[in-house]
C-alpha cells in the first residue's frame, strides 16, 4: 500500500471505473464458470494444501467436459493431429498409414507445410469443403455450398459473432432475440453484452421440456411492444434441458420463423450425443430443405456445430463451425469482414474438425479401433443417461426428466420454504443456497438452474452426466442423500 | 425481402479490407501458375501477413515435440523425442484436467502456466514484480484487446468514446474500435525520424478529439506495425506521463518485443519503464500490456495464443473482465503449451537447448540480415525510401510516385499505392499490402512487407522489387 493511501490522503482516481465502463460488460454473466465454480476451485486449493474437508476431491460436474471427467480421446484424432504437429514422425512406422495421409494433406494444405500459419479466416478451404461434403451425406444429399461454410474457435464464436452482426437499432426497434428458457448461458451473455433484448421462450418441463409453437407466439407478441425480434435461437439436442426435438416440432419452428420473418440460429452441438429410444436427431437444414423450395429458398438460417462435444468432446482445441443459409449477399459480405477481425480459428482446431468430418473409412486401417472407441464413448453416455433419470427420480423432492441427448441433467428440485429463506437471509438465490450447500458439504459441484433460467419459483439443478460410471453412481448417491438431509434440516 | 436488411451498422462502419481483394487476385494469378500460364516468375512470394511460417521460416522443434508428446501421450514411450521435450510435455498433462489437452482449462489459462508468465515478465522486467492474477492466457492478443476494448469502450456514452491510435498502425484495432460504436483518434508517427512518437503529436491528437468523442485509452505498438521503430526508454517515460496527465487507459501492444534487429536498439517494456518510475505512475497508471505466440521467433500463428497482463486496474472491474473472457471458455490448449515454451524455454545443460538456441539464433540472425539487405536495397532505389527496421517483423518502404501513376491509379478508381501493389503483384509475384491501410500521412504512400522470411527468400523478392520498381519508375516518368 502506498504511503498516501496509509496517511489516509486521498487517492488518484482510476481512469477506468464501474461507473464509466460499457454498461453492457457490467450486466455479463456466465455461470457455467461464475462465482460456484470459482468457491470449487477454492475448496480444490484448500484439499491440497492438505485443509481437512469432508470430501477427499472436488468433482467438477459444473462443465460439459468429457476429457476432464476421464473420458478418453479418440485415439486416431489423436495420431493424426500429432502428426501435423511435428512431422518428422510421419517417418515413425508405429504411425498408421490413414493417419499419415490424412496428416499429409492437412499440412499441404497450410501455409509453409506449418500448422503455425495462419489460415484464411473463413478457415483452410479444403476443410470447408470437407464439411459441406460430410454435411451433405447427413442430410441425405442436400447440397452444401463450402462457401457458406465459416469454421470457428468452437461453436461460440461463430454463435457470437453472428448475433453481433446482427443487433442494432434503438429503443423500440432494438433488435430482439428468441432464446429458450432454460438456455445455455452463453446466450444471455452475448445479449447482455451486446445490448440486445432476451425474448425468452419457455420450454415445458411437464412435456419432457418441449417446445410448443404456442409458447413461441406468446412470446414474440408480448415482445413486439417493446422491441423488434429478429432473430429466433434453438438448442438441438438441448442444453441444459438434453431434450431431442421431434421432427415436426422442427418443421413448426421453421414455419413459424418464415411467417414472422426471424433469422434462424440452430446450435446443435450436441447432434451425436442422442440416447433416447425413439428420439433421432433432425438437423434443421434437412427439415428446412424437405418442406420444399416455399420454405428452403427462403427461411434465413446459421447451423452451428462443435468438435468439443460428441463423442470427440475435444473442447481444448476450440474447433467449430457455422453454415448459413439464405443469407444476403451483402450481409455476408459483412460477416466475411468482421470475421476476419480475429484473424483465423486455431488450426489445430480446424485439423481436428477435419478429422470429425472426414473419419476412417471401413477400408482403412484404423477403423475397427475408431468405430470401437467412438461406439464405447455414446454407449457409456447413453447408459450414464438413463442411470442418472432413474437415480434421480427414486429421490423424494427430485423430478427428473428423461435425459433423451446432449450432456446434462437439469432435475427439479423441491425446496423447503425455511430453506428458501435461509437463502434469501444470506441474500442467494435459493437453488445457489442449495448448491453451495452441496459444494461444502459432499464436494461436488453443480451449476443452479438460476444459472440458466428457469420458470418463476422452481427451482433446478444442472450436472453433467460425465463422470466415470462408477464415480456417477457415487456421485448420485451423494446427492441423493444430501437432498434427503437438506429437506430435514429445512423443514 | 431478407430478415437481414438491417445490420449493425457499426459492423459496415468497420473499413473494408484492401487486402482482400489482392488476396483473390492472389489466388487468381496462383491458379494461372499452377495451369502454366507463362509469367516472369514461378511463384508468388506472399509477404502480406505476419506469418512467419507461411514464408518458410521453420517452427522450434523443441516446442513442437512437446505439443505433439502432449497430444499424444503414447510418444513419451518413444526414443523419437528428447528427454526433457517429454518432461515438459508430461509436467503439462499433469496439470491440464483428465490429463489431456482436450480438456478446458481455467478461464485464465494454465494456472502454472500463468505463473510461469509472470515470471518471465519479472525477469524481462529488471525485477518489477507482476501478479499472476491479473494476467489472463487469451486466443491471441487480438482476442484479449477485444475484450479490454469492450470494456472501454461505452456504447451508450454520447459523445462516443475515442481511442488514441498510432497511424501507421495496423488495422485489427482499429477495425475492433469502430465495430464495437467507438471512434479512432489516430497520432502520426514522425517518419524522417524513423517512426518516432513524439508527445506533441499525442497532445495534438488528443485536442482534435475535441468536441468530436470522449478519449479513454491510447493504443500504442511498440516494436511497431507496420513502422519498425522501437521506442527509446525516455519516449516510454514521455508517453506514461502523458496518459497519466490526461487520464487515459494505456494499451501497449507488445507482441513483437523478441524482435529486434536493430544496432544498438534494446526493447524495454512499459510495465518495466512503469515500476521503474515509481509513484505516483507505478501505482497509477492503468495498463494493459499484450505479448503472443504469433510474432516471437516461435511464429506460431496458428496455434492463436497469448496473454495480456493487467496493472492498477480497479478491482470491481477485473470481475467484469474475467465473466467477460470466461464465456469464450479458455484459450487453444496447443496454443498454452507453446506459450509455455516460449516464456519458459530449455535451458543451458538440457539436451535440447542446444538445438533450440541453434534455431532461435539463426531466426534472429535471419531478421538481422533481412532488415539490414532491406534497408541498403532499398534505400538505393530512386523513388523508395525505408526507415531503419529496428523491431518488428515488417518493412514500410516509403513509394515516391510519379504524378501519372497517381492519375492512373485515381482513373482505375484504387489508391495509388494499392495500384502499385497490384502491379509489383502481377508484374513480379511479390504480393505485400498496401500502405493506404495503416492509416499514413495524406498524400504520402507506402507498401508493408514482412521480413521474417528466410534469407534466400528475401533476397528473391528485393530483386524482383528492384527490377520492377526501375521499369515502374521509367513507364510512369
Amino acid at each position: 500500500m502506498s504511503q498516501q493511501a496509509v496517511n489516509g490522503v486521498q487517492c488518484r482516481a482510476k481512469v477506468l471505473t464501474l461507473d464509466n465502463m460499457n454498461p453492457y460488460v457490467k450486466r455479463v454473466e456466465y455461470a457455467v464458470r461464475g462465482p460456484i465454480v470459482q468457491r470449487a476451485v477454492q475448496l480444490e486449493k484448500e484439499l491440497k494444501e492438505g485443509i481437512k474437508k469432508p470430501f477427499t476431491e472436488v468433482i467438477k460436474a459444473n462443465i460439459g467436459d468429457a476429457h476432464a471427467m476421464g473420458q478418453k480421446p479418440i485415439t486416431f484424432l489423436r495420431q493424426v493431429l500429432a502428426l501435423c504437429a511435428y512431422p518428422e514422425l510421419l517417418e515413425d512406422n508405429k504411425f498408421p498409414e490413414d493417419a499419415k495421409k490424412r496428416a499429409q494433406r492437412i499440412l499441404d494444405a497450410c501455409g509453409g507445410h506449418s500448422i503455425g500459419a495462419y489460415s484464411a479466416s473463413q478457415g483452410i478451404e479444403c476443410i470447408r469443403q470437407d464439411v459441406s461434403r460430410y454435411i451433405e451425406k447427413r442430410d441425405g444429399g442436400i447440397p452444401s455450398n463450402p462457401d457458406n461454410i465459416y469454421l470457428s474457435t468452437g461453436a461460440s464464436d461463430a454463435i457470437v459473432t453472428m448475433l453481433k452482426l446482427m443487433v442494432c437499432g434503438e429503443g423500440r426497434d432494438r433488435t430482439g432475440v428468441m432464446i429458450s428458457i432454460p438456455q445455455y448461458p452463453l446466450y444471455s451473455a452475448a445479449l447482455a453484452e451486446l445490448g440486445a433484448v432476451q425474448i425468452s421462450y419457455y420450454l415445458d418441463e411437464d412435456k419432457c421440456w418441449s417446445l410448443d409453437v404456442k409458447e413461441l407466439r406468446r412470446a414474440l407478441n408480448e415482445a413486439r411492444q417493446h422491441c423488434n425480434p429478429r432473430v429466433l435461437c434453438i438448442i438441438n439436442p438441448g442444453n441444459p434441458t438434453g431434450q431431442v426435438q421431434s421432427r415436426q416440432c422442427i418443421e413448426d419452428v421453421i414455419r413459424f420463423a418464415k411467417e414472422e420473418h426471424l433469422f434462424l440460429m440452430a446450435d446443435e452441438v450436441y447432434q451425436d450425443n442422442v440416447y433416447a429410444e425413439g428420439c433421432k436427431f433432425h438437423s434443421f437444414k434437412k427439415v428446412l430443405f424437405e418442406m420444399g423450395p416455399e420454405y428452403s429458398s427462403t427461411v434465413e438460417m446459421a447451423s452451428f456445430h462443435s468438435t468439443s462435444k460428441c463423442y470427440m468432446g475435444e473442447c481444448g482445441f476450440r474447433g467449430g463451425y457455422m453454415e448459413v443459409i439464405n443469407m444476403d449477399p451483402e450481409v455476408k459480405a459483412q460477416l466475411t469482414k468482421l470475421v476476419s477481425v480475429r484473424l483465423c480459428p486455431p488450426v489445430p482446431g480446424q485439423a481436428l474438425l477435419d478429422l470429425v468430418v472426414n473419419p476412417p473409412q471401413p477400408d482403412e486401417p484404423s477403423y475397427t479401433t475408431f468405430v470401437k472407441e467412438r461406439t464405447a464413448v455414446l454407449a457409456a453416455l447413453a447408459e450414464k443417461a438413463r442411470l442418472t433419470e432413474q437415480v434421480f427420480n427414486t429421490v423424494p423432492g427430485i423430478t427428473c426428466n428423461p435425459v433423451q441427448g446432449a450432456m446434462y441433467t437439469f432435475p427439479r428440485i423441491t425446496l423447503p420454504q425455511k430453506a428458501i429463506d435461509k437463502a434469501k437471509e444470506e441474500g442467494k438465490v435459493p437453488d445457489m443456497f442449495y448448491c453451495m450447500k452441496l459444494l461444502e458439504e459432499e464436494g461436488i459441484c453443480l451449476v443452479p438452474g438460476s444459472g440458466f433460467g428457469q420458470k418463476e419459483g422452481t427451482f433446478h439443478f444442472r450436472m453433467t452426466i460425465l463422470p466415470p460410471t462408477e464415480k456417477l453412481k457415487v456421485v448420485l448417491q451423494k446427492i441423493r442423500e444430501f437432498h434427503i438431509r437438506f429437506t430435514q434440516e429445512f423443514s | 425481402m431478407s430478415v437481414l436488411q438491417k445490420i449493425n451498422p457499426d459492423v459496415k462502419l468497420m473499413k473494408q479490407l484492401e487486402y482482400a481483394f489482392m488476396a483473390k487476385l492472389a489466388i487468381h494469378i496462383k491458379e494461372q501458375l499452377r495451369k502454366g500460364v507463362k509469367k516472369p516468375y514461378k511463384t508468388i512470394i506472399d509477404v502480406s501477413f505476419g506469418d512467419p511460417h507461411k514464408a518458410g521460416v521453420k517452427p522450434l522443434t523443441f516446442a513442437r515435440q512437446v505439443i505433439a508428446a502432449c497430444t499424444y501421450p503414447k510418444l513419451m514411450n518413444s526414443d523419437k523425442l528428447p528427454l526433457d521435450a517429454k518432461q515438459r510435455a508430461q509436467w503439462l498433462l499433469d496439470r491440464c484436467p483428465g490429463q489431456s489437452v482436450g480438456s478446458y482449462t481455467a478461464t485464465a489459462g494454465i494456472p502454472e502456466t500463468v505463473h510461469k508468465i509472470s515470471a518471465f515478465i519479472t525477469r524481462r522486467d529488471g525485477g518489477a514484480p507482476s501478479d499472476p492474477k491479473n494476467i489472463f492466457i487469451t486466443a491471441g492478443s487480438q482476442w484479449a484487446l477485444m475484450n479490454i476494448l469492450n470494456v472501454l469502450v461505452n456504447k451508450q456514452a454520447s459523445p462516443r468514446t475515442g481511442v488514441l491510435t498510432p497511424a501507421p498502425g495496423h488495422d485489427k484495432a482499429v477495425l475492433s474500435i469502430v465495430g464495437m460504436g467507438g471512434e479512432t483518434i489516430p497520432y502520426y508517427l514522425t517518419e524522417e525520424q524513423g517512426w518516432a512518437l513524439q508527445v506533441e503529436e499525442l497532445q495534438r491528437a488528443l485536442d482534435s478529439a475535441q468536441g468530436v468523442c470522449k478519449p479513454v485509452a491510447l493504443y500504442v505498438i511498440n516494436p511497431g506495425n507496420p513502422a519498425g521503430h522501437v521506442q527509446s526508454r525516455k519516449s516510454i517515460q514521455e508517453v506514461i506521463r502523458f496518459v497519466s496527465e490526461k487520464r487515459l487507459f494505456l494499451l501497449a501492444d507488445e507482441v513483437y518485443q523478441d524482435c529486434v534487429q536493430g544496432e544498438n536498439t534494446e526493447f524495454v517494456s512499459y510495465k518495466r519503464v512503469l515500476n521503474e518510475m515509481g509513484p505516483p505512475f507505478s501505482e497509477t497508471v492503468e495498463l494493459a500490456s499484450f505479448h503472443s505466440v504469433s510474432k516471437s521467433v516461435m511464429g506460431e500463428c496458428g496455434l492463436r495464443c497469448g496473454y495480456v497482463e493487467l496493472v492498477n486496474v480497479d478491482p470491481a472491474v477485473m470481475k467484469h473482465i474475467f465473466t467477460l473472457f470466461s464465456k469464450g471458455s479458455c484459450s487453444p490448449v496447443l496454443g498454452q503449451i507453446a506459450l509455455d515454451v516460449m516464456i519458459n524455454p530449455p535451458q543451458p545443460g538440457d539436451p535440447s537447448y542446444t538445438l533450440y538456441n541453434q534455431e532461435t539464433q539463426h531466426i534472429r540472425d535471419m531478421l538481422i540480415q533481412n532488415a539490414k539487405r532491406v534497408y541498403e536495397v532499398v534505400n538505393s532505389l530512386p523513388g523508395l525510401s525505408c526507415q531503419p527496421v529496428d523491431g518488428g517483423a515488417f518493412a514500410f518502404p516509403r513509394v515516391f510516385l510519379p504524378p501519372k501513376a497517381i492519375k492512373k491509379a485515381k482513373d482505375l478508381g484504387m489508391e495509388p499505392d494499392t495500384f502499385y501493389s497490384v502491379r509489383l503483384l502481377e508484374e513480379a509475384g511479390v504480393f505485400v499490402r498496401p500502405g493506404c491501410g495503416y492509416k499514413q500521412k495524406k498524400d504520402t504512400y507506402h507498401i508493408r512487407f514482412c521480413i521474417m522470411t528466410p534469407r534466400d527468400m528475401m533476397d528473391e523478392l528485393l530483386g524482383r522489387l528492384t527490377s520492377f520498381h526501375r521499369k515502374f519508375m521509367m513507364d510512369f516518368a
